[in-house]
């Protein structure tokens, strides 16, 4: 794709920068959109390997592989890598590219800042993968790093894993600011509020959720660090500290945690469900206050992943209620898609494929998250399988199912050229066959009473764990055809048409393909 | 860049070190919270109080439980391990404790209160876990609990879990303890 460009003498303006200057930098959103997903993916793979060596080992019972202390290890960065490293990266990545391009902006409003977010990001995950070399290994916790675990019976190396956090904050507090001050002030005349792609409102309101909580957790993991090596007490109780307050402290940043990781994916599925419906969008202005209220109702629900600690009654009310009521904005989005395409002269390329799956599967995903909200019913849950099962539904065939289905459906625009349609409908029947017979599973074993976290289970939980464990493996290669499908389209491939689907609206589609390296360098004009 | 996105930016830029700041200001919060609804099991001193003594109480079980922390060697329990009282009547119970090593040590002991919402009725004119316990090798003590049970207890408790666990802080700096000393209070 650069090749066009080499003509000019050192004229910055026009062109990228040759050799690996250009990538560190670079301050253009689409370079660091690229850099960003690329990161993401190296990320997916990474913690997708430490999957593959949990479900070996839970493939049988008994202890087979590896030993439980490198068992807990790998389940910890597996959970950091993929919300951290995976999930939140791409999405960035996503909002780089796309955002800019959607609101008829010439670039992002901060890009030195942008690189910067992008460019500490790999030495946070250098510090946290270098823990597993260091005496007493990486930290062994779980992601949710409760203390006293993760103070007073931590590794040395937690305060490595405390360091990479505060980076891993830092530049996730970077990329939002940057996105809304974007948003709020570069939109192209004639680019309303009310007028703004779906993508670009979900991560407006994504935005905003990580500047609130992401501070919370670098407060949080700032008082662990005081905890262990500067003598405070605030988890500890033999100095009238309280463990409980950990979590609190730690949930309040998580689970708008939850909400930042799928409000992009209802931007993106939006998208690309009108598109291949070839109708208008059924609801936009809903769609935007579903997101509005999901986001507000996220503060005051964290209290539903600690039923089990002993709060008192009216609190459990509380915090059942304002969860269960979350079910109704999400529920006029999942209606507002299933009535985009209803009537609609469906076609079911990759993309689309990948959104009407995170439909359903996002669906199921959300139901089990009622099961678990009521509060009698979640003591039997609480720390089964069944959780696991749940929050694997809405993360992977959610999240990460959307940010396929992304790369399908934008890639033309980004490379030019098309993917291979039948690679891509491989690739996704894999994944969705592999998903569901992974996590599927786990909702039977996570009620029969398996605990999650463990290495080793009971008999009666073998069959379905050996199921499992399968699934697993066939969804983590099949990740390796998606890599494939993508380098190929980046090599080559059938060119693009600048609209590349026949029934795509907005302003990402009235320019070249691939996108040349500036767009709207004056504003495009928008009824 | 143009005057409007710098202050957005300011704007935003200053909500983080704000929320940073919120982030520990749940610290106070929570402990406040808990003080007043007493939800937590946590018992805070107070005072000598005439109204609460009344002559129309009810008679209740406490029991007393005893734990130590994982590598507390000390031997910790209650000398009495229930006892029937009257709510709205002062009683005191004492706790035996022994340093069995040959070393000088400090422990402190945490209180909890089951069921929660009975912590707000239980009223405690003085208790051991109020300071820290300083003892000398093969040393021993009884330790004294002084309590009240207000009659507003709901009618539905008859029975009061008081348990306690005793942590070794003999490692602690003075600092440190001082200033957990003035959180605590």
């Amino acid at each position: 794709m650069s090749a066009v460009i080499e003509n000019h003498h050192d004229d910055h303006d026009h062109g990228p920068a040759k050799g690996i200057t250009r990538w560190l930098y670079t301050t253009n959103h689409k370079d660091i959109g690229t850099l960003y997903l690329w990161f993401s993916f190296a990320m997916f793979l990474i913690g997708g390997a430490m999957a593959m060596v949990i479900r070996a080992e839970l493939f049988q019972p008994g202890m087979q592989i590896v030993e439980p202390e490198f068992y807990n290890q790998m389940i910890t960065l597996h959970g950091l890598i993929m919300i951290f490293g995976g999930v939140m990266p791409a999405f960035v990545g996503l909002a780089n590219w796309l955002v800019p391009m959607m609101i008829g902006a010439p670039d992002m409003a901060l890009p030195r800042m942008n690189n910067l977010s992008f460019w500490i990001l790999p030495f946070a995950f250098f510090i946290l993968l270098s823990s597993l070399f260091m005496e007493g290994g990486a930290p062994n916790f779980g992601w949710t790093f409760y203390a006293p675990l993760s103070t007073t019976y931590a590794p040395p190396s937690v305060t490595f894993f405390i360091f990479s956090v505060h980076i891993m904050g830092a530049s996730s507090i970077m990329g939002a600011i940057n996105v809304v001050v974007t948003i709020m002030n570069m939109r192209a005349p004639g680019v309303s509020l009310m007028k703004m792609p779906l993508f670009v409102w979900s991560w407006l309101i994504t935005a905003y959720l990580l500047i609130a909580v992401m501070p919370v957790l670098a407060g949080a993991v700032t008082m662990m660090l005081m905890d262990i090596h500067f003598g405070t007490s605030f988890f500890n109780a033999a100095g009238g500290g309280d463990p409980v307050l950990f979590q609190h402290i730690f949930w309040f940043f998580g689970h708008p945690e939850v909400y930042i990781m799928i409000l992009p994916a209802f931007g993106i599925v939006s998208h690309i469900i009108e598109t291949f419906s070839r109708k208008q969008l059924f609801g936009y202005s809903s769609m935007v206050w579903a997101m509005l209220s999901i986001a507000i109702l996220s503060f005051v629900v964290w209290a539903h992943h600690m039923f089990t600690v002993g709060l008192p009654l009216a609190a459990e009310i509380f915090f059942m209620w304002a969860t269960m009521l979350i079910a109704v904005p999400t529920g006029v989005k999942v209606f507002n898609w299933v009535a985009t395409m209803f009537r609609g002269s469906l076609t079911f390329e990759t993309p689309m494929l990948f959104a009407v799956a995170f439909v359903v599967l996002f669906t199921i995903g959300g139901l089990s998250g009622l099961m678990l909200a009521i509060v009698p019913a979640d003591f039997q849950y609480h720390d089964t399988y069944f959780v696991v099962a749940h929050f694997h539904y809405v993360l992977v065939p959610g999240a990460i199912f959307s940010i396929m289905a992304a790369v399908y459906y934008w890639i033309p625009k980004w490379s030019g050229n098309m993917y291979d349609e039948r690679l891509g409908k491989l690739h996704f029947w894999l994944s969705f066959v592999g998903v569901n017979v992974t996590f599927f599973p786990q909702h039977f074993i996570g009620l029969a009473g398996m605990p999650r976290r463990y290495p080793d289970y009971a008999l009666i939980f073998a069959d379905w764990n050996m199921v499992s464990s399968v699934g697993a493996f066939l969804f983590g290669f099949s990740q390796l055809l998606f890599l494939f499908i993508v380098i190929k389209t980046v090599m080559g491939g059938k060119k693009a048409t600048d609209q590349v689907w026949e029934g795509a609206k907005g302003l990402e589609w009235t320019v070249a393909s691939p996108a040349p390296y500036h767009t709207f360098s004056t504003p495009p004009k928008v009824d | 860049m143009k005057k409007e996105a710098k202050k957005t930016l300011i704007k935003l830029v200053v909500a983080v070190p704000l929320m940073f700041a919120f982030g520990f200001a749940l610290v106070p919060l929570y402990d406040v919270f808990c003080e007043v609804t007493g939800i937590n099991g946590k018992v805070f001193q107070s005072e000598y109080s005439e109204e609460l003594v009344t002559d129309d109480g009810r008679t209740i079980a406490i029991q007393f439980i005893s734990t130590n922390n994982e590598n507390m060697p000390w031997t910790f329990k209650p000398s009495e391990q229930v006892m029937k009282i009257e709510t709205g009547k002062y009683h005191a119970a004492t706790f035996y404790v022994k340093n069995t090593t040959n070393k000088k040590m400090t422990a402190q002991a945490v209180p909890s209160v089951a069921p929660s919402n009975a912590a707000a009725h239980l009223k405690k004119l003085e208790c051991f876990c109020f300071e820290q316990q300083e003892l000398l090798p093969g040393e021993e003590a009884l330790l004294p609990v002084k309590l009240l049970v207000s009659n507003e207890l709901p009618s539905n408790i008859k029975n009061i879990i008081l348990s306690y666990t005793i942590f070794d802080i003999t490692d602690y700096d003075e600092e440190a303890i001082a200033h957990n000393q003035m959180a605590m209070e």
